[in-house]
């Protein structure tokens, strides 16, 4: 058998990404607010002008990152209109017994249980810290799946809390729609105040245009940019949490059996939006380019091809049965 | 000069004994905590047999056997004591309950209260954290008695007087006889 993950260099590892991510969210912001000054509000040094809305952005960038850290689950729950469980409706009861059991077999605080109401089946896990983490699952998986297969995509949500997959993920979730808000902000910024260009000393030369056109299109791909980092973030974390939460309910083929369900049952997770994708098990939006190999697929899906992730399964499965 | 080459090795080895030390004490609250998981998945068990045994036993008129079995072995696993001899007496209980389990499910009448499915979960539920409760004491167990028997480690451990962990675990060949059986559902 192969050596078993290491769940504490994977956890370092998340933990150094978390904090890269808010480094260069706050860069980007600082960055936003140099543009901001040096084009329209005639940010000179030597005339000693005071550079307010590079310290204002970056301000934002560190109170909003410092926010989205604290808050932890709470957006995304709102986001999705998820409930807690609902203890006398029996699928739900069963919902959390198996979030407990899995969290005893993770030696983990018991994340909350929530359920969104829609048809499509899919489930997410969200939090910056093991002990305010969330697992919601939509009412289509109580539907469709078994409890076994339920209990492997529990373990599989329980193994992104566990090594911090979750923290950096909804980090990201976070400060990508702030991004994409801001990014917004600025062009219209540009629209409204493009005649004050002229005005400012880097507006007139060659050199002050195309610092301009960078910065503008810099601006532009922010949140494409942010989205694919985000993409690219989960897609390589989904095979791990496959094969740790296998290994915490020692029964790959449920969890593969799951995917299945999952996957064709093929109709868009309307509860869950652009911003919160790279969060679910399965990708919630019916991209069927998650399923094509090749560099684009590679770039832009946010999940590797679910026949991909089955067949991993099955061969963990094959090696449990020959004995060693 | 030499003096301070002393002071300087008394120092490393006086830090290599407290962080020894604590990590051994470290480990060994683990292990407490893990046992109380289990321990507290064991009396939910406890608790939630008699309801279930009230419940079906109307039905179950010609299963008094298997029914009785359940009852005793309950009784039995209350008065175990130390982790050994619980993991035995716990052991016959699980398996007392799976023959209920199987025997319920042809009951069709059974089945289908609510109430009894409802009980059934709960079982399912707290049977399978007794598992992985025992999976997890187990590993941080083996951890926590590998560190008291390896050099150098081991000195500190013999020294300080820190007593091996017991393993809750049952015989190989009676996990082997166990009926397998399907829980979920």
């Amino acid at each position: 058998m192969e050596m078993p993950l290491n769940i504490y260099e994977q956890q370092g590892k998340n933990t150094r990404a978390t904090w890269l991510v808010i480094l260069v969210f706050i860069i980007f912001f600082a960055l936003l607010g140099l543009g901001l000054d040096v084009f329209f509000l005639g940010f000179n040094p030597p005339d000693n002008y005071f550079p307010f809305a590079t310290l204002f952005a970056i301000g934002v960038a560190g109170f909003s990152a410092y926010i989205s850290y604290k808050d932890g689950a709470n957006p995304v729950i709102s986001a999705t209109y998820a409930q807690p469980v609902d203890i006398s409706n029996f699928k739900e009861k069963q919902f959390d017994n198996i979030t407990e059991e899995m969290a005893i077999s993770a030696g983990l605080p018991k994340p909350g249980a929530y359920v969104i109401a829609d048809p499509d089946p899919n489930a997410f896990a969200a939090g910056t810290d093991q002990s305010n983490s969330v697992i919601a699952i939509t009412t289509g998986l109580l539907d469709k799946l078994n409890r076994e297969e339920l209990q492997a995509v529990v373990a599989h949500e329980i193994s992104h809390i566990k090594n911090y997959d979750t923290r950096l993920m909804t980090v990201i979730a976070a400060l990508v729609g702030g991004i994409a808000l801001l990014s917004e902000w600025a062009k219209r910024g540009f629209w409204f105040s493009s005649k004050s260009v002229r005005k400012s000393k880097f507006g007139k030369g060659g050199a002050g245009a195309l610092l301009l056109i960078i910065w503008l299109v810099a601006v532009i791909l922010a949140p494409i940019i942010a989205q694919i980092l985000a993409m690219l973030v989960s897609r390589k974390r989904e095979f791990l949490a496959d094969a740790s939460g296998a290994e915490l309910t020692r029964n790959p083929l449920a969890l593969a059996e799951a995917l299945k369900k999952i996957e064709f049952s093929a109709e868009p997770t309307r509860s869950i939006s652009y911003g919160t994708a790279h969060l679910c098990i399965i990708d919630p939006l019916g991209r069927r380019l998650n399923n094509k190999e090749g560099i684009v697929a590679e770039i832009f899906s946010s999940h590797p091809p679910v026949v991909k992730r089955i067949s991993a399964l099955r061969e963990m499965a094959y090696r449990y049965t020959v004995p060693k | 000069m030499g003096l301070t080459i002393f002071f300087a090795i008394a120092g490393l080895i006086t830090l290599w004994v407290i962080i020894t030390y604590n990590g051994l004490i470290s480990l060994k609250n683990q292990v407490l905590n893990g046992w109380k998981q289990i321990d507290v998945q064991l009396k939910r068990r406890h608790d939630l047999i008699p309801n279930l045994v009230n419940s079906v036993k109307g039905e179950m008129k010609f299963e008094k056997e298997t029914l009785e079995k359940v009852i005793q072995a309950r009784s039995q696993a209350l008065g175990a004591t130390g982790v050994a001899d619980t993991a035995k007496k716990e052991d016959v209980l699980s398996n007392a309950i799976g023959k209920l389990l199987a025997v319920v499910e042809n009951y069709p009448n059974l089945k289908a209260s609510d109430n009894v499915k409802q009980l059934i979960e709960e079982l399912t539920s707290t049977e399978n954290k007794i598992g992985f409760a025992r999976q997890f004491y187990n590993d941080i167990a083996t951890k926590f008695n590998i560190k008291q028997q390896v050099f150098p480690s081991n000195i500190i451990a013999s020294f300080f007087n820190f007593k091996n962990a017991e393993l809750f675990e049952i015989t190989v060949a009676k996990e082997r006889e166990t009926p397998s059986v399907d829980l979920n559902t």
